[in-house]
């Protein structure tokens, strides 16, 4: 568990992984250098730095990112949610970036995701739609028009917002998300990105298991590497 | 020194007087403005104070040990509870975002300075009207706007440090026009036997100045909080701080940490009057003194002066005293989450605070002079005009409406009323992932703590209209509708938190109306059992149209034994009945519908009197509720409030595909149709159970308490409502939630 200075939803994603998944987890300070002896990464949701300057941008650039890139290039398992998938977007082990949502106000709510590609080992348990909880004001992810090509011919599109029937429509996409997009995949396909946040409904204390499924993404890519 | 001097810090002469009095000599610049500060309305409480010895902790701690930043309720298990609620009304009319952002920073800060973790904001707002044609246009403009800046101040702030805004409530009226009243509550967990405190003592221990560095922001910002606001309010924008919740997070995760260790002595939040107020509070607290080298604070400004320094209200600031010698792991500790920590003076025993700057004493005084003496002021309070019109208010003045169905359509699109989904929407009200019955799922939020299976329900409530018109019972409906509202989600109210918000207290009719409010908040705390442990009094809240509606917001925390014995407000798929518990009302003056939501939003009207709850019925419902609740026999609980027990229904069938069809009760003092679907009842609440049940819920309901069949859920998505057989109104929930939906969205678009 990646904690940089303003990530706060790193204790939530702690407790998800320990608790709901069942594996041992731990803190590792954005200034470490080595990720040797981990199987897996997961970088947590928050304000990195206050947001300021850009989203992730300064997360970006400390040590531990180095170390992530090489486990990305590894084949182990990386998961980014909301902060954390800016900041993969920032070092550009994801591709495209998340822009200010389109009605410029932050939104918290429980959306539905449409599973795209069941062929990745993130997405392979993961039902045909599922409801997971947003909290995000710059979510909107934008990429050009060559890399949306290379995204959906490679199945590297992992998630689309949808509606409660798995429909892709305007309303259900609240944030103005190039093609709906809510989270991708990298080549190998063994780091995801997204901007929902799974780590919160993994367990029925507080009323929702429906990101178990993508949690446990972590040993079903362990399992392939 | 001249008398304008002090006059312009808000000092009076007989104030100033006394100064030169307690100190034998003319003070200097430095220490008038210190006086001025600790002696202001906000942190002296000088026309309230009298009055808040009504609340029993309040004085106990007065004569006692004395007030910690925020009260502390033991939970059980070893696990204790911090909650308070403050008011950033005036920052807010002048800068709405940082002004709403920095309330929400200061009352964390109260939270965690005492070793607990914020685990939830609440807020309560009050803004003009936001709709066209319900003020002139400029003024509605201005209200958007702040509307806007607030609830975006309070999700940028609490967003981005980490703390879920789980619950709260929005209001409009004119008498809010350009003066909205924006209080925040915090709520953190900690273990009791790990409390801070803030009494600074060991005469030698090093003084810790840990935060974000000082500038020449918020200078005499308490001060300001004391004083009406004049037509030029923008001159005094500079009275407003900036905040930084990057910076309050680090200053969270550190200062907790730090705790920790164990090196921290004592410790307190710079909030209002900075420096000032936390070297002067801590060394009177603790019986000792301090001696400070202003030079030695971490400035934005090098050349800022020992006045302004000690006056400045940035944020994000902290004041501790640490053990001798172990003063480098507090610093340590601090450095790493990169938060300023330097030693700038040290205890001694001399009960002064002696402050320099470039080798000069600039301030030498005795701190309790500035805490503890601050001159209290007592009113003759006069009853307003308003409040005898209302108690001989003759409610057949008002003719019922022909169509009612349309009626309580009307009043969903009303924005006091309607949906504030536009608004917690953009809080984000689920990280820390303990938040398990969300905003707009129940009469309360409802949160589960990891390493308990305990639940805390909490809340935030307030009407200003009742307490207007009735002050003494607006008071004690305040507090029985928080507390009905955690008891209707299986929360055991145990506490209570509040935010008091007047106009000038010295305007007799002003004073009357605060002290007949705390006293019925106070004597409903009494009989409910949820003393008041911590709160905050704003005064001098002025708009357009004079003093703002009393506003008394009462926080409640309510403990289940079970947090998954939680229970929300909507009718469930296993729903098939609803019942109505509740319990008999000796007087139901006015039909019920004086000054109801329907009486001033319908009819235009504002006028008549609430109706008094019985306080030990009240009691006694909530101890019902929670049995129901533990038990597993109710689907949903949800109280009748504004707009009266036909919008109370509605409200129940929001997300449902089905309807219902409702046999009114007989109640005493009622004869009216539009008074039988719309009065605002006290104690009548409205259970959503399965029929097998019936028998198993009936077995729990204690004598003095009555529980009647209310209406039976049908396939048709409509509300019916019938009174003996015969049809009063009927309404398609698909408009009613279209209406209630789009009603503030659409105001602010």
């Amino acid at each position: 568990m990646i904690q940089f200075p303003g990530s706060n939803c790193d204790q939530d994603a702690l407790w998800s992984l320990r608790s709901d998944l069942g594996v041992k987890a731990e803190y590792v300070w954005h200034s470490e250098r080595s990720l040797d002896g981990f199987d897996g990464a997961f970088i947590p949701g928050g304000f990195t730095y206050g947001d300021y300057l850009r989203c992730g941008a300064i997360a970006g650039q400390s040590q531990v990112m180095q170390a992530i890139r090489e486990m990305a290039d590894s084949g182990r398992p990386v998961l980014g949610a909301c902060n954390g998938f800016q900041i993969l977007c920032e070092t550009g082990i994801l591709p495209g970036a998340l822009v200010q949502n389109i009605d410029q106000r932050f939104v918290c709510t429980t959306v539905h995701l449409r599973t795209e590609n069941r062929d990745s080992a993130w997405t392979t348990k993961c039902p045909d739609v599922l409801p997971i909880p947003v909290a995000h004001g710059e979510g909107r992810f934008v990429a050009d028009e060559e890399t949306l090509r290379k995204l959906n011919g490679d199945g590297r599109v992992a998630f689309r917002y949808c509606d409660e029937t798995g429909g892709l429509t305007d309303e259900a996409n609240f944030n103005g998300s190039v093609e709906s997009i809510a989270g991708v995949l990298n080549e190998r396909g063994n780091v995801l990105g997204m901007m929902p946040h799974p780590e919160r409904v993994t367990s029925k204390k507080i009323g929702s298991e429906a990101g178990l499924p993508i949690i446990s993404g972590f040993l079903s890519v362990l399992a392939n590497a | 020194m001249a008398p304008e001097v002090y006059r312009s810090m808000g000092l009076r002469d007989s104030e100033f007087e006394r100064i030169v009095e307690l100190m034998g000599r003319e003070p200097s610049l430095t220490e008038v403005g210190m006086f001025a500060v600790m002696w202001s309305e906000h942190c002296g409480y000088k026309y309230s104070r009298p009055i808040l010895n009504y609340f029993s902790k309040y004085k106990e701690a007065m004569e006692g040990e004395g007030l910690e930043n925020a009260g502390i309720v033991d939970i059980g298990d070893g696990w204790g509870i911090a909650m308070k609620v403050e008011s950033h009304n005036h920052p807010s009319a002048v800068e709405p975002y940082q002004g709403a952002a920095t309330g929400v920073g200061g009352i964390i800060r109260d939270i965690f300075t005492m070793g607990a973790r914020p685990i939830a904001c609440l807020n309560s707002l009050r803004f003009g009207p936001i709709r066209n044609g319900k003020a002139p246009d400029e003024v509605v403009k201005r209200n958007r706007f702040l509307v806007d800046g607030v609830v975006r101040g309070i999700a940028g702030y609490g967003n981005c440090v980490g703390v879920p805004t789980v619950a709260g409530e929005v209001s409009f009226h004119p008498r809010f026009n350009g003066r909205p009243l924006v209080n925040a509550m915090c709520v953190g967990i900690l273990r009791v036997d790990e409390v801070a405190t803030a009494g600074a003592g060991g005469v030698g221990n090093p003084v810790i100045y840990l935060g974000s560095a000082t500038g020449k922001d918020g200078i005499h910002g308490a001060t300001f909080a004391s004083e009406e606001l004049a037509d030029d309010d923008d001159s005094k924008r500079p009275n407003v701080q900036i905040g930084d919740p990057f910076a309050e997070k680090q200053l969270i995760e550190a200062t907790l940490e730090a705790l920790k260790t164990g090196a921290v002595h004592s410790i307190q939040d710079m909030g209002a009057a900075g420096l000032t107020c936390s070297t002067i509070e801590m060394s009177a607290k603790g019986d000792v003194g301090m001696d400070v080298n202003l030079d030695l604070v971490p400035m934005r400004e090098s050349d800022m002066t020992g006045y302004e320094l000690m006056l400045s209200e940035s944020q994000e600031r902290m004041l501790a005293v640490a053990h001798k010698g172990r003063e480098q792991e507090v610093i340590d500790v601090f450095e790493k989450w990169g938060v300023h920590a330097r030693v700038i003076g040290h205890v001694t025993d001399t009960g002064r605070v002696v402050v320099t700057r470039h080798g000069e004493v600039i301030a030498d005084v005795t701190a309790k002079h500035l805490a503890d003496m601050c001159p209290t002021y007592q009113i003759e309070g006069v009853e307003p005009e308003h409040c005898r019109l209302a108690r001989e208010f003759d409610i057949e003045s008002v003719p019922v409406p022909a169509d009612l169905g349309q009626a309580l359509l009307d009043l969903a699109d009303v924005p006091t009323l309607a949906s504030k989904e536009w608004v917690y929407r953009q809080y984000d009200h689920q990280v820390q992932t303990q938040t398990a019955l969300l905003p707009g799922d129940g009469d309360a939020a409802v949160l589960a703590p990891r390493g308990t299976n305990k639940g805390l329900a909490v809340k935030i409530d307030g009407n200003g209209l009742w307490v207007r018109l009735s002050p003494y019972v607006g008071g004690q409906l305040a507090v029985v509708e928080a507390a009905r509202n955690v008891a209707c989600t299986g929360g055991n109210p145990v506490a209570a938190t509040d935010g008091l918000n007047y106009g000038s207290p010295e305007d007799p009719g002003i004073y009357w109306t605060f002290d007949q409010s705390v006293k019925g908040v106070a004597d409903a705390c009494e009989a409910m059992r949820t003393p008041v442990i911590s709160g905050n009094v704003s005064f001098y809240n002025h708009g357009d149209l004079g003093e703002v509606l009393p506003t008394p917001m009462i926080g409640m925390l309510g403990i289940l034994e079970d947090a998954d014995h939680r229970i929300g407000g909507l009718v469930t798929d296993s729903t098939d009945v609803l019942l109505i518990l509740s319990y008999d009302l000796p007087e139901v003056p006015q039909e019920g519908i004086g000054a109801s939501a329907y009486l001033t939003e319908f009819h235009g009207v504002e006028n008549g009197v609430p109706v008094p709850p019985v306080l030990h019925s009240e009691r006694l419902l909530c101890d019902t509720l929670v049995k129901l609740a533990a038990h597993g026999l109710i689907e949903a609980a949800h109280d009748v409030s504004e707009g009266g027990l036909a919008f109370a229904v509605a409200e129940m069938f929001l997300k449902s595909n089905r309807g219902v069809v409702v046999d009114l009760p007989e109640v005493e003092g009622i004869r009216r149709d539009d008074s039988r679907l719309f009065a605002e009842l006290p104690g009548f609440v409205l259970l959503a159970v399965n029929s097998e049940k019936i028998g198993k819920v009936r077995e729990q309901i204690p004598e003095g308490l009555s529980l009647r069949p209310l209406g039976r859920l049908i396939e048709e998505r409509s509300l019916r409502f019938r009174y003996e057989e015969r049809e009063v109104a009927s309404v398609n929930i698909r408009d009613f939630v279209s209406r209630h939906k789009n009603c503030v969205v659409l105001a602010l678009k």
